[in-house]
C-alpha cells in the first residue's frame, strides 16, 4: 500500500485536508456565533447592549455591561492574586528547587493544571466561600460569601499552573551566561535573578500573565459556584457578580427568543475579547 | 575535607551573603513563602476533599439506576466513558493526520501553513463556554443532533483538536532526521518512512497528548451542558442525552442536596485526574529517552 506514486499523492491530500479541519472550525465557529448574535445586537442595538446597566429579560431590557465589570473585576482580581505567586513559585522551580524535589513538584503543576472547574468550584463553595463569609462578618461588610473576592481568589489558583509553567520556561530559556557573568561581577543569586534574568524573560513572563487572563476571564462553572451571579455592577469586593460566561449558561436553559439570541450575542462578545487577547499573545510570541 | 563539614561550609557562605545582603534574603525568602503557598494549596484541596469525600463512596452510589435518592454515579460514568470514546475517535485521526501534514509535508514558509498554525492557536484560546454555545447552535439545532451524546463528542473533538495537533507535532518533531534519512536511503518512500520509522518511534508522544485530551473531556462541564445535555439516566444510544461525570458533579453540588455524593464524585475525578497525569508525564519522560 506504501509503493505507488498514486497513494502517495492520495494521502498527502488527506493529511492536507485534515490540517484544513482547524480552518474550518474557526471559520464555522465565527458564522454561527456573528449570524445568531447579529440579531439581537441590531434589535437591541449595539450601545444599549455593550453599555446598558439594566439586565431584565423579562421586560427585554438586555444591557450587559454588569456583566462585563464582572468578567474584567474578576479577571483583574485573579491576576492580582495569581501573578505574583505565580511568577516567585516558577523563580522557585527554575532556581531554587532541590533536584530531588524537581519532579514531584512537576507532576504537582501538571495536577493543578489538571483539575477540573467544577472541582476547583467545589473546592471555593467548601472552603472559600466561608472563609470569606466570616471574615466579610469580621470586617463588617457583611455578604454571605458568594462574591467578587471569593471568585477572584478562586481564579488566582487556578491560573496559577498556567503562569507557572509559561514563565518558568522563559526563565530557562534565557542564556546561562547572564547568569554567570552577573554573578561574576559580584550580584548575589536573588539579585541576579531579579535584575538580570527577569528583565531579559519579560516576554515569557508577560505571555504567562496574557494566557493568565484570558483563562480567568473564560472560566465558567468554577465561577458560577461562588461568585453570588447577581446581574448588577457590584459596589464592593463582598459583594456578589456576574461574569459573561455565566450569564450565557445560567440562563440558556430556559431562554427563548430575544432573550437567547441577547445570550448568544453576550458569547460573541466574550469571543471577541479571547480574539484581542489571542493577538495580544501572538504579537508578544512573535517577540520572543 | 569529608562531606558534612563541606556542606556547614557552604551554609555558612549562604548565611554571610543573607547577612551582607537583607534585600537578597528578602526576596529568597518570598520565593519560598510563595512555593510553599502553591503547592500546600494544591495538597490541601487534594487531603480535604479525599479525607471528606471516601466515607461518602459507598455501594449505593454504584448502583446501576440513577434515582433522586441514591445519585448514582454509574450512569454518569457510561456517559463520561462513551463521549471520551466518540470524542477520540473523530479527534485522534485528525489531529495526528494534521500534524503529519504540517510538520512532515508543509513548506514552513507558506503563508496558508502559518494561517492553519494561527487557527490552531486561536482554537486552543477559545473558551469552553464558547465552544458549548457553538456546538448548540451547531451541531444541536442545525445538524439536528438535538441534546445527544454525539452532538457532545462533536463539540468536545474540535476543542481538543490544538491540544492532540501541538503534542503530535512535538512528538514527530523529536524524531531525528536521521531516521527518516536512513528509511529513504533504503529505497522507502515518503509513506512508508512516516507510518513505519517517523510515527512508531514518536508513539509515546502522540499517547502523551491523548492522555491529556481524555484528562481534558472528563473535566469538561461548560461545553456539554447545552450540547449532551444533564439527563442523569443511563443513555440508551449516542443519539440520547446524558450528563458526564463532571456535569452530574456540577449540578449535585449546585443544587446543595448532595453534598456527600458531590464529595464522593469529586474524589472519583481526582483520582482519575492524577492517574491520567501522572500516566502523561511518564510517557513523555519516555520519549525523551530515544
Amino acid at each position: 500500500m506504501f509503493s505507488n506514486a498514486l497513494n502517495e499523492k492520495i494521502m498527502r491530500g488527506v493529511f492536507f485536508a485534515t490540517a484544513c479541519t482547524s480552518v474550518l472550525a474557526v471559520v464555522l465557529i465565527c458564522f454561527f456565533l456573528f449570524s445568531n448574535g447579529a440579531n439581537a445586537l441590531s434589535e437591541i442595538g449595539i450601545f444599549e447592549f455593550l453599555f446598558g446597566t439594566i439586565w431584565r429579560p423579562n421586560i427585554d431590557v438586555y444591557g450587559i455591561f454588569p456583566m462585563i465589570i464582572g468578567s474584567i473585576y474578576m479577571t483583574f482580581g485573579a491576576i492580582l492574586i495569581g501573578v505574583p505567586i505565580g511568577i516567585l513559585t516558577a523563580i522557585f522551580m527554575a532556581f531554587y528547587c532541590p533536584s530531588i524535589l524537581y519532579k514531584p513538584l512537576k507532576i504537582a503543576t501538571d495536577i493543578l493544571a489538571g483539575i477540573p472547574s467544577v472541582v476547583y468550584g467545589f473546592f471555593g463553595l467548601i472552603i472559600i466561600v466561608p472563609m470569606i463569609k466570616d471574615f466579610g462578618r469580621f470586617l463588617g461588610m457583611g455578604g454571605n460569601g458568594n462574591s467578587l473576592l471569593t471568585a477572584s481568589i478562586l481564579l488566582g489558583i487556578m491560573i496559577l499552573p498556567t503562569i507557572i509553567s509559561v514563565t518558568e520556561s522563559a526563565l530557562r530559556a534565557v542564556p546561562k551566561l547572564y547568569y554567570e557573568g552577573s554573578l561574576a561581577l559580584g550580584a548575589t543569586h536573588e539579585k541576579t535573578i531579579f535584575h538580570v534574568l527577569i528583565p531579559a524573560a519579560k516576554s515569557g513572563i508577560l505571555a504567562s500573565i496574557v494566557l493568565g487572563i484570558g483563562r480567568a476571564i473564560g472560566e465558567t462553572m468554577a465561577v458560577i459556584m461562588v461568585a453570588g451571579n447577581q446581574a448588577r455592577i457590584p459596589s464592593d469586593i463582598f459583594q456578589g457578580a456576574r461574569t459573561l460566561t455565566a450569564n450565557v449558561v445560567i440562563e440558556m436553559g430556559y431562554a427563548t427568543g430575544l432573550h437567547r439570541d441577547a445570550l448568544i450575542a453576550t458569547g460573541v462578545v466574550l469571543f471577541l475579547f479571547i480574539l484581542v487577547i489571542n493577538a495580544i499573545l501572538a504579537i508578544l510570541n512573535k517577540r520572543t | 575535607m569529608d562531606n558534612s563539614s563541606f556542606f556547614t561550609q557552604k551554609f555558612q557562605q549562604k548565611i554571610l551573603v543573607y547577612k551582607n545582603s537583607p534585600s537578597s534574603c528578602l526576596l529568597m525568602l518570598l520565593v519560598l513563602g510563595s512555593a510553599i503557598l502553591t503547592f500546600s494549596t494544591l495538597l490541601y484541596l487534594i487531603l480535604h476533599i479525599t479525607i471528606k469525600g471516601i466515607p461518602h463512596i459507598q455501594a449505593s452510589l454504584f448502583s446501576f439506576t440513577y434515582t433522586s435518592e441514591n445519585a448514582s454515579v454509574i450512569p454518569a460514568i457510561v456517559n463520561t466513558i462513551i463521549v471520551t470514546l466518540l470524542s477520540l475517535l473523530f479527534a485522534v485521526p485528525l489531529g495526528i493526520f494534521s500534524a503529519i501534514y504540517l510538520v512532515e509535508y508543509a513548506n514552513q514558509k507558506n503563508k496558508f501553513i502559518n494561517f492553519i498554525r494561527l487557527t490552531t492557536i486561536t482554537l486552543a484560546g477559545i473558551p469552553s463556554i464558547v465552544y458549548g454555545l457553538f456546538g448548540m447552535l451547531f451541531f444541536v439545532i442545525s445538524c439536528g443532533f438535538g441534546f445527544s451524546l454525539l452532538a457532545g463528542a462533536l463539540t468536545l473533538t474540535i476543542m481538543i483538536l490544538p491540544l492532540l495537533i501541538r503534542t503530535t507535532e512535538e512528538a514527530l518533531l523529536a524524531v531525528p532526521t536521521l531516521y527518516r534519512e536512513g528509511s529513504y536511503g533504503l529505497g522507502a518512500g515518503k509513506l512508508r518512512t512516516i507510518f513505519r520509522i517517523v510515527l512508531p518511534s514518536a508513539i509515546p508522544g502522540i499517547l502523551a497528548g491523548i492522555i491529556l485530551s481524555i484528562g481534558r473531556i472528563i473535566g469538561e462541564t461548560a461545553a456539554l451542558v447545552y450540547t449532551s445535555g444533564t439527563v442523569a439516566k443511563m443513555p440508551d444510544s449516542i443519539f440520547s442525552s446524558g450528563r458526564t461525570l463532571a456535569i452530574h458533579m456540577f449540578n449535585l453540588a449546585n443544587e446543595g442536596l448532595y453534598m456527600n455524593q458531590a464529595y464522593a464524585t469529586a474524589v472519583i475525578l481526582l483520582v482519575v485526574i492524577i492517574f491520567i497525569n501522572s500516566l502523561s508525564y511518564y510517557l513523555a519522560k519516555k520519549l525523551v529517552k530515544i
